[in-house]
């Protein structure tokens, strides 16, 4: 049996909220039931059902066919099962998220991933800023799980991130892995300046450099370190191509020396 | 005692009397297979009884690089106590001083699952001062720290098993020293191909078995006199005028199937190497099967 599938009939006519499209919300929901629920986010009121033709299924996949910017909270606080978007989504794509697997096939606005406690998240395109950072005032950003991002990422991926694992296959914007706690960010691309801005701990791997160098960092040489094996056979699992940069020599660049300073940088040595 | 016999060795009926015991499995790697059996046989050192040991502990097998969690030769180690605190504080102890540091070493658990949990590199992490790193990857975390020649690897816990036995044995007799010796060596090497399962005495050996309690006050075990061949004449000897040589093999196992089995393998050997070669007869060590809950009947277990 195919998942529950709504299918979008046209753009949106304002943002929407679609945080309460999971599989855990919608199980035993009856369609017309689901048609019903509100998914405004202005006064205009707006249900699923005048934005969605919605095809039975098994809940325990949803499916979006056709995607829009103005999708926003995707999949935000998904626990278990699998969400898959056929398109774009807007702001805050699976935020929140403490377990299952998150697709998305296309572009994520800001704020992708922010507060991930658990779980897979997926963005086949672009990801905006923030991605698996944290709110303003929040005292952390992603706290476990995993974020595959094939394309490239805006700035501060990762800001605050404390546990888990941040993979951008493209490029990533400024201060990436920005005021990291710990956990594991690697970026395929070239990364923008600042990398590891603020950093107390954690880990960034830069496989394509960056653009600027912060000079809180300091270099402790070139090694092939155990824990690097340990994080390529784990990287690997989602990513070979992360998983692969992490083999071989890394240069070792200790920070930000301006906050705790006992974060890592690795970047690939010569 | 009996008339069983395998091969032409005598086999005794009768059972050895193991005890439950508490047992975790490392894995240890290092950038050769020869520096990690340096740290595990280190490690496995002054391990031979709990008696006086703390604990008794002993290599498993050694791994290839393919069967390690980093990919480096490895060598799995068993450790066995007779309460948790006392392996808490065996495995600490000979980690901190025995592992961490051998050139390039790196520690894992080796078990799969457990009912409870030791701690390992959350134990020994405050070696590196402050400058130690967790690594959480998946359901496993790892600590780093900073060493002279890199890093020590080591992950946080491992798992305890409360499902170990500790004690199985074969008392192996013969005519000569060296014919029983020969006889307890091929058993010790069938032994050692039966995984989860260890023999913690020096090359799997013991030539001076004990019994519980001695006639001086505070020693807790003592010499088996009614196996000692010297003193055939003085005591209500255990072994015949044709014996004049026993050698014992202790064997803990993660499970009493494993125990069972090292037993079946080592009696096996001996069976086939035959009277001639090596052993006459084949005894085990008991207590009337009051202490132990584990017995295993060699006849149960002879080929």
């Amino acid at each position: 049996m195919s998942g529950f599938t709504f299918r979008l009939r046209a753009p949106p006519p304002q943002r929407v909220d679609l945080s309460a499209l999971t599989p855990q919300a919608l199980n035993g929901r009856s369609a017309s039931e689901i048609a019903a629920l509100p998914i405004h986010t202005t006064r205009a009121a707006l249900s699923v059902g005048d934005l969605f033709d919605l095809k039975q299924g098994d809940f325990a996949e949803i499916v979006f066919e056709g995607g829009a910017e103005r999708l926003d909270r995707v999949g935000a606080h998904l626990g278990a099962g699998a969400i898959r978007v056929v398109g774009d989504v807007g702001v805050e794509a699976g935020r929140a998220m403490t377990g299952g697997v998150l697709t998305i096939e296309g572009n994520a606005g800001p704020y992708a991933g922010s507060g991930l406690r658990g779980g897979l998240m997926k963005i086949g395109g672009d990801a905006g800023e923030r991605l698996g950072g944290s709110f303003a005032g929040e005292a952390e950003g992603m706290s476990g799980g995993a974020i595959h991002v094939g394309g490239n990422a805006g700035a501060r991926a990762g800001d605050k991130m404390r546990r888990g694992l941040l993979l951008i296959e493209g490029e990533a914007g400024d201060c990436a892995g920005s005021r990291m706690v710990a956990g594991t960010l690697a970026i395929g691309g070239q990364a923008g300046a600042l990398p590891g801005y603020l950093m107390n701990r954690g880990t960034i791997l830069l496989a394509g450099g960056a653009a600027e160098m912060a000079p809180t960092f300091l270099d402790c040489g070139a090694f092939e370190l155990v824990a690097a094996r340990l994080l390529a056979d784990y990287v690997e699992t989602i990513s070979r191509r992360l998983g692969a940069a992490f083999r071989g020599p890394l240069r070792r660049y200790a920070g930000d020396l301006a906050a705790l300073g006992k974060g890592e940088i690795f970047v690939r040595a010569p | 005692m009996s008339e069983l016999t395998a091969s032409g060795v005598a086999i005794d009926d009768t059972f050895a009397e193991a005890f439950d015991m508490r047992a975790t499995a490392l894995i240890i790697t290092a950038d050769s297979a020869k520096w990690a059996l340096q740290a595990a046989t280190t490690m496995t050192g002054f391990a031979t009884s709990v008696i006086g040991c703390g604990c008794e502990a002993g290599i498993d097998c050694e791994l290839v690089a393919q069967q390690t969690p980093d990919g480096r030769p490895g060598v799995r180690v068993l450790m066995f106590a007779t309460s948790t605190a006392e392996l808490q504080k065996q495995l600490q102890n000979r980690v901190g001083q025995c592992v961490l540091t051998s050139p390039g070493s790196a520690c894992y658990a080796g078990l799969a699952a457990g009912e409870d949990k030791l701690n390992l590199g959350a134990a020994i992490r405050y070696f590196a001062d402050g400058w130690q790193i967790a690594k959480k990857l998946g359901d496993r975390r790892y600590w780093r720290l900073p060493v002279m020649d890199g890093e020590f690897v080591c992950e946080s816990t491992t798992p305890m098993t409360k499902r170990a036995v500790g004690g199985g044995n074969l008392l192996i007799m013969g005519a000569k020293p060296e014919t029983t010796l020969a006889a307890t060596e091929a058993a010790v090497e069938a032994m050692r191909a039966v995984p989860d399962a260890i023999m913690p005495f020096p090359g799997g050996i013991v030539r001076s078995g004990s019994k519980v309690g001695s006639k001086y006050k505070g020693a807790i075990a003592s010499t088996n006199h009614l196996y000692c061949p010297t003193l055939k004449g003085a005591v209500d000897s255990a072994i015949g005028p044709e014996i004049a040589c026993v050698l014992e093999i202790v064997i803990d196992g993660l499970t009493s199937e494993a125990v069972a089995a090292a037993m079946r393998a080592g009696l096996k050997a001996i069976a086939d190497l035959g009277p001639q070669c090596g052993a006459l007869r084949v005894g085990a060590g008991n207590y009337g099967g009051k202490l132990g809950k584990h017995h295993y009947r060699l006849k149960e277990l002879m080929p």
